[in-house]
């Protein structure tokens, strides 16, 4: 059992935990499809591809704000997610300097991705016979089910009872492992912070480094717990420094990496040109994957794709850089199809959709699709530095989670139509952006959405319309206004903290008080002598 | 399955409807990389950011690999080592009865395991990035060669170093299976710290031919 415990329902949770005018507060009723079946609230023209469906560990995720909330109180966390932020941004600023023209790469990066996504098919279609006219068999997935009834499907054909997996994002979108658990498939996770996440029973919360809300005494008490269970256990001397407990894994995974016979892969790119997968690691886990076993099996989404093998010229500058802040990341592998004699001589790649097509109907939200999950945004968000990775409800945390959830799964849930709020705008994720992606903007174009679908039944949009009407004739603005001058007489100086029905934003604010007299009342009471010289 | 891809392929055509430029609109990728200076300036920067990796760098010349060779092999003391058939065979000429030199013969995994190194030349060095890049040609070997072993001996002419990465993706032929690496093994995955050594070989030696 590796899965995490499912997210707490919240049946009949208050609507008042929302932080910043969410939108949650009119009641989930009918429109809480939670992505089951065909939710019709999705956004997005009508000629859009179906919404990914939210996968059972994150049904029934309370909104970011709730969830938010019980991460901020976890102070071991924040303290974890503190310290490894603040390095990681130092190191990427470091290696950013480095490189002049780093504006034109981001450029480039964006344009690169943007001619492949913009002419998606036909990339998707060159891409397939180059990788079929190399040797590999290239399967096609609608959603994330199909996905893994291909993949256990081949495994299956092959006999075997365990694969060793290569870090993706892909595969833990479409919950492969918890699908080839099903199936009595073991499924090793192999990079080391994803072994960490998946011997802690845990989930991941960052992109890059999905262990990183956890500290190393945390991580030698899993090893020594779990390990042994599942194969060569840690030292019994293990202590806590970062170089035994690699060493550990390196031991604990060694004799699974020798004996597989399956891998599964994700893919960094994929190059319509020459039908050139590619994988950016560290560890060489990835290495072990990609080469040992006889069959390999890529789990690629759609919007992978590159154009040319030229722009990974582009790419493996901004990669690296933006994301573990380093010139260039250990191990870089690219494989074509199966080459002789050399590595698996049954290569697979299964092209996921899952959504995508959906996002990439929306003109100005298809930017998201340039994604390299390189999680630079995450890191130097102020929200998700506090908040953690978890509460976004998906495998996709942080700023880039906000814009892409509520685009891939819709924003019938409460989770997906908080995201669009989990923001301050403050912009520094756009500033990281290795290809540009403008998340705030998004953002508000998501907001945009999310308000237009409560279509008129939020508290938000009942005020804004009650304001139009006052401010719709200036005899009705007068006399709200007087009427306001009551209140500021009868509190005087005293602070408002709280107003009952405004929940949640006064909670984080003080409400203005209101002034004793209005400006026209001062006016006419300080200038009246003036005002009989004009007529 | 053919239902899968045309379904796919028909709602993303329906999905880039709006597209009005034409496919490949964009011409060819723009080659954006640093200003090289002198050859000899590459070169140096190429040895200070492989060793900023805690890769160790030795420059010798042509006459001076095997001995460049049998010196980063004693300093790890490996007691055997992998050569690729197509390798110079005077590169490991130079190494005594203590280090066993085996060839690789169809080697498993566990085969491979069991020996201490390898070593190999590689096809391309990066200067701005102390990357080496591996087309696996017969002087390099299949990828599982300079995998699974302990340590890596990799020897560079200083002629096959590039400045930028651009221009190293022009030299490279991307119908070979392809590694690039930078210094060795390694991960950041506990708060973000990075450490050497984790599966791939944790010592890189790197022997710069001038």
């Amino acid at each position: 059992m590796t899965g995490p415990q499912p997210a707490p329902g919240r049946p009949g949770a208050p609507p008042t935990g929302d932080v910043g005018g969410g939108p949650t507060a009119y009641p989930d009723g009918a429109r809480r499809a939670d992505g089951l079946g065909e939710p019709a609230a999705g956004g997005g023209p009508d000629s859009s591809g179906p919404l990914q469906r939210t996968s059972e560990t994150f049904l029934g995720m309370p909104s970011f704000q709730t969830a938010a909330r019980a991460a901020l109180a976890n102070t071991q966390q924040r303290r974890n997610l503190a310290h490894a932020t603040a390095t990681i941004r130092a190191k990427r600023a470091a290696v950013v300097a480095e490189v002049d023209a780093w504006e034109e790469l981001r450029v480039a990066g964006a344009e690169a991705k943007d001619e492949a996504l913009h002419h998606l098919p036909d990339y998707l279609e060159q891409l397939e016979d180059n990788l079929t006219a190399r040797g590999a068999t290239v399967h096609w997935a609608r959603d994330a089910e199909e996905a893994n009834a291909i993949v256990v499907g081949l495994v299956r054909d092959r006999d075997a009872e365990e694969v060793v997996k290569v870090k993706s994002m892909a595969t833990q979108e479409i919950e492969l492992n918890e699908a080839l658990e099903a199936a009595g498939i073991h499924a090793w996770e192999t990079d080391l912070a994803e072994l960490i996440v998946q011997l802690g029973h845990d989930r991941p919360s960052h992109i890059l480094v999905p262990a990183i809300h956890r500290n190393r005494a945390e991580i030698r008490e899993i090893f020594l717990r779990e390990m042994g269970d599942v194969g060569r256990p840690a030292p019994a001397d293990l202590s806590d420094e970062p170089a035994r407990l690699a060493e550990a894994a390196r031991l604990h995974l060694r004799e699974k990496f020798m004996r597989a016979r399956v891998a599964v892969s994700g893919a960094n790119f994929a190059i319509a040109e020459t039908g050139t997968l590619v994988v950016v690691e560290s560890e060489g886990n990835g290495r072990m994957c990609l080469t040992l076993p006889e069959t390999l099996i890529s789990v690629v989404g759609v919007e992978k794709v590159l154009p040319t093998f030229a722009d990974l010229g582009t790419m493996l500058q901004l990669l690296p850089r933006s994301s573990t802040g380093e010139r260039m990341n250990p191990y870089t592998s690219m494989w074509t199809g199966v080459h002789d004699g050399d590595g698996p001589q049954d290569v697979h790649v299964v092209l996921v959709d899952n959504g995508r097509s959906h996002v990439l109907s929306d003109p100005v939200g298809r930017d998201a699709l340039r994604c390299i999950r390189c999680s630079a945004c995450l890191n130097v968000c102020p929200v998700y530095e506090r908040a953690g990775g978890h509460a976004y409800g998906s495998v996709y945390p942080g700023p880039i989670g906000a814009v892409l959830n509520p685009q891939l799964r819709g924003t019938a849930s409460d989770v997906d139509k908080s995201l669009p709020y989990a923001s301050s705008l403050c912009g520094a994720c756009f500033e990281a952006c290795p290809v540009r992606i403008d998340i705030p903007s998004l953002l508000v174009h998501l907001r945009t959405q999310v308000v237009d679908e409560a279509s008129g039944r939020s508290p938000e949009a009942l005020g804004m319309k009650a304001a139009a009407w006052t401010f719709g004739d200036h005899r009705r603005l007068e006399a709200a206004q007087r009427a306001a001058t009551l209140g500021g007489r009868l509190l005087g100086d005293r602070t408002v903290r709280n107003v009952p029905g405004l929940g949640a934003w006064a909670q984080a604010r003080d409400v203005p008080t209101p002034p004793r007299e209005t400006f026209r009342q001062w006016w006419r009471r300080t200038h009246r002598d003036e005002d009989r010289e004009d007529t | 399955m053919s239902g899968a891809r045309e379904e796919i392929l028909g709602r993303l055509r329906a999905a880039t409807a709006d597209v009005s430029t034409p496919l490949g609109a964009r011409g060819e990728p723009p080659v954006i990389q640093a200003a090289a200076g002198s050859d000899h300036e590459t070169l140096e920067l190429f040895a200070e950011n492989v060793a900023d990796y805690r890769a160790t760098v030795v420059r010798c010349d042509p006459g001076g690999v095997a001995g460049a060779v049998a010196d980063a092999l004693a300093r790890r003391g490996a007691r055997s080592v992998v050569v690729p058939d197509g390798l110079d065979a005077s590169w490991v000429s130079g190494l005594g009865g203590e280090v066993r030199v085996v060839a690789d013969d169809g080697l498993t995994p566990a085969d491979l395991d069991g020996l201490d190194a390898v070593v190999t030349a590689a096809r391309v060095g990066i200067a701005t990035t102390g990357t080496i890049v591996l087309d696996h040609a017969a002087d390099q070997g299949r990828r599982a060669l300079t995998l699974v072993p302990d340590q890596h001996v990799c020897v560079v002419r200083a002629d096959q170093v590039v400045h930028d990465v651009p221009a190293a993706v022009t030299l490279l032929d991307p119908t070979r299976p392809l590694t690039w690496i930078s210094g060795p093994s390694a991960t950041s995955d506990i708060e973000l710290n990075r450490v050497e050594g984790v599966h791939g070989p944790r010592t890189l030696d790197v022997v710069v031919v001038t």
